[in-house]
């Protein structure tokens, strides 16, 4: 397929588009999708059918609109009415209403900070487009990214593109894309491989599972650019074995992109061949760490290894391999179609363009969110997540998950960049963030994330293995009133080892949620131990305030 | 023993052996293929008996002790038959922090099932899973797969006896 074939492509699918007065989008995404949301769906198609609306009306199952908890929600397009908490008995009504005004008991308001708070780039298409459908990707710019490179650009010239734009991994670490691939770019080998990595194993995370339900040909377009820009002829996507529809809506992807021969060989009638295969994970959270994830591709138990060689050198099979997250991938679209300078100009100094965050937890908007990055955590949570329900306090936010920490209320003013969220002593993670309020003790919220780590950890190392079942041992012990400052002591020396000690990064980061909460919250620990004076803690502290 | 290729004796005649086959199949029954392969025999029959990780080992070459490593080490395998229902309960941070350790152990006291068993009377598989994704529906469980979101510790132990008590009534 040539260019000339490809925008024809796209406007018939926009004429057929234009054929129809209204569009009515049912969200048919995991969450939505659980509360029975394709039924939602049959029953509009049915309502519509029986009205003899059908030729101006279609119904459209579409990617996750991101307000979850509201779910099931249905969109009618043009009218802008967003509708929440849907259920097949409600086809009739919002039927009715169309073209006229909604129907309040169900509307949902569309004017709230949580829509317009938001820049959305790896979402755009997200409760737009249909993701089974190829065409509606194509309508709404897809692979002519692709096409442009592959026609117009030198992979050197990918490659600094990306460097310029300044995208950093979207994996937790916020290593530049552009250095990693121009690593594997120059790195020698017969072959070389693209990696996806969609396996999402943080608890309370759901970004790439939205991405990758929602809007599969942009990780399909992200990866075929990097390998050409790496010079891989083979990809992989690694994703959950706990996510069956984003499973299920990527092979359909794979299956559609290969026929209009956007994979497969000579891609665009150009020398450049790519093709990609899934790998499904089968619940290991250390299989999101790079070297333990290509140990699971190539279908062994997902022990990490030690580096270097990184597997930009030395990756799947030996050969050089370039892993990058989802959401990371789903970037590389847009900035090869806008420009690098576009996106550089979205952000802050040192963390460019924006984030997907899963938010959950306390707060009343529940739901899939992406923001420029540098924007205030209050901003988030108080601004996009309407604040804390049932009229309690807020107490802190979890970023990062297992490997994450505690943000108190002081710091809900710094910017959500890589390195701020890292000197208050959390880290970026994947994107997940969960608030909690005054009700959670954070001695239990330390013990949950230990315990996960605990059970988690691959065994290999030492330090993990061992290092975290004591200190969630520690924590338990505390957590029921039964520590004392010795244990605490032992907690904090512990902390300190494992971080130092540890083979990969699971276990170089599982104290995180233990030291950040000590870090804010110590007061918390101290009145659960047994031998705990609080006098002396008082004279201890001011003691401490004159020295200093 | 080492079968070749196209010497594959399937374990019983049972026609879910062909199913599997064609997963290794599809992988040229290299060793790679290894978790697709395990997950294909668990989509099949429920769970990994002997049989199936002695059958895979031989028709992919990999030694035993590897098929068996990793279909423990990953914690989607099930070595055990399931109970005739089963209940998974979301412990995934949102899950966790609304409320989901309370649920499970009113379910552990009502069944007397550990999470990861089944109950003495082979009617319920207690499981938990780190997140299902649904954290917009918090606290979730999945019951025998379908989806139920927004439980409270009561209205989760009323769904969980209904699904229970659905064969008997």
């Amino acid at each position: 397929m040539t260019l000339d074939e490809l925008i024809p492509f796209a406007e018939s699918e926009l004429e057929e588009r234009e054929q129809y007065e209204h569009e009515i989008h049912v969200c048919v995404s995991s969450s939505c999708h659980s509360s029975n949301s394709e039924a939602i769906k049959d029953a509009i198609q049915a309502e519509i059918d029986a009205k003899g609306m059908s030729k101006t009306c279609r119904v459209k199952g579409v990617g996750c609109m991101g307000i979850c908890a509201a779910g099931p929600m249905v969109a009618v397009d043009p009218d802008g009415v967003l509708y929440e908490q849907i259920t097949p008995d409600h086809a009739a009504d919002i039927v009715a209403t169309i073209d006229k005004s909604p129907d309040e008991r169900l509307s949902h308001p569309t004017d709230t900070p949580f829509f317009n708070r938001q820049f959305k780039i790896v979402l755009e298409n997200a409760g737009k487009i249909d993701p089974n459908s190829i065409q509606d990707y194509i309508a709404a710019d897809g692979y002519t990214a692709l096409y442009k490179v592959l026609n117009e650009v030198m992979p050197k010239g990918v490659i600094s593109r990306m460097m310029r734009s300044g995208l950093r991994g979207r994996g937790g670490a916020g290593y530049p894309a552009g250095l990693k691939w121009s690593t594997v770019a120059k790195a020698k080998g017969e072959r070389k491989f693209v990696i996806c990595n969609g396996d999402e194993g943080d608890p309370g995370a759901f970004m790439d599972r939205s991405i990758m339900e929602a809007d599969p040909h942009r990780i399909l377009e992200g990866m075929a650019i990097a390998a050409y820009a790496v010079g891989a002829d083979q990809g992989y996507i690694y994703v959950r074995a706990e996510y069956p529809l984003a499973i299920k809506r990527l092979k359909n992807a794979i299956r559609q992109a290969k026929k209009l021969g956007f994979l497969g060989d000579n891609i665009f009638d150009t020398p450049f061949s790519f093709n990609v295969d899934i790998r499904l994970g089968a619940g290991a959270f250390v299989c999101g760490e790079e070297t333990a994830l290509i140990a699971s591709v190539e279908g062994g138990r997902g022990n990490p290894r030690p580096r270097p060689p990184y597997p930009a050198a030395y990756g799947l099979w030996g050969y050089p391999t370039l892993i990058n997250n989802a959401e990371t991938l789903a970037n590389v679209p847009s900035i090869m179609r806008h420009g690098a300078g576009w996106f550089s100009a979205i952000g802050t100094e040192g963390s460019k363009g924006t984030k997907v965050f899963a938010l959950s937890g306390r707060v009343k908007n529940i739901g899939l969110i992406e923001v420029p990055m540098g924007i205030t955590l209050r901003e988030i949570i108080f601004d996009i997540g309407g604040g804390i329900p049932d009229g309690k306090k807020f107490k802190a936010v979890q970023t990062g998950g297992p490997s994450g920490g505690c943000i108190p209320e002081e710091y809900l003013d710094m910017p959500v960049e890589y390195e701020s969220l890292k000197e208050l002593g959390s880290i970026m993670g994947s994107g997940g963030m969960i608030v909690m309020d005054e009700t959670s003790s954070m001695v239990d919220v330390a013990k949950y994330f230990m315990e996960f780590s605990m059970s988690e950890s691959c065994g290999k190392c030492i330090p993990c293995r061992v290092g975290t079942r004591q200190m969630h041992d520690l924590l338990d012990r505390i957590s029921k009133g039964m520590g004392t400052t010795h244990d605490l002591h032992q907690l904090e020396e512990l902390c300190d080892m494992v971080q130092a000690t540890s083979l990969c990064g699971l276990g170089q980061s599982a104290p995180n949620p233990v030291v950040s909460t000590l870090r804010y919250f110590r007061h918390e620990y101290l009145e659960l131990l047994t031998d705990y004076d609080p006098d002396a803690a008082v004279a201890a502290d001011e003691t401490s305030e004159v020295t200093q | 023993m080492l079968l070749r290729r196209g010497e594959i004796t399937f374990p019983s005649d049972d026609k879910r052996w062909r199913i599997v086959n064609a997963t290794m199949r599809r992988h040229g029954y290299r060793s790679d293929g290894l978790i697709e392969t395990l997950h294909s025999v668990q989509e099949a029959f429920g769970f990994l008996d002997g049989d199936a990780l002695h059958f895979v080992s031989q028709s992919l070459r990999v030694p035993l002790s590897r098929a068996y490593g990793v279909a423990t080490f990953y914690h989607f395998f099930n070595l055990k038959p399931q109970g005739e229902h089963t209940c998974v309960v979301c412990t995934g941070t949102a899950c966790y922090i609304k409320g989901a350790a309370e649920i499970i152990e009113r379910i552990e006291d009502a069944y007397r099932v550990q999470p990861g068993h089944t109950s003495p009377d082979g009617k319920l598989s207690l499981m938990t899973a780190r997140c299902v994704g649904a954290c917009g529906l918090a606290p979730v469980a999945v019951l025998d797969g379908e989806v139920a979101g927004r439980l409270e510790t009561e209205s989760a132990l009323v769904r969980v006896k209904e699904l229970v008590d659905h064969d008997a009534g």
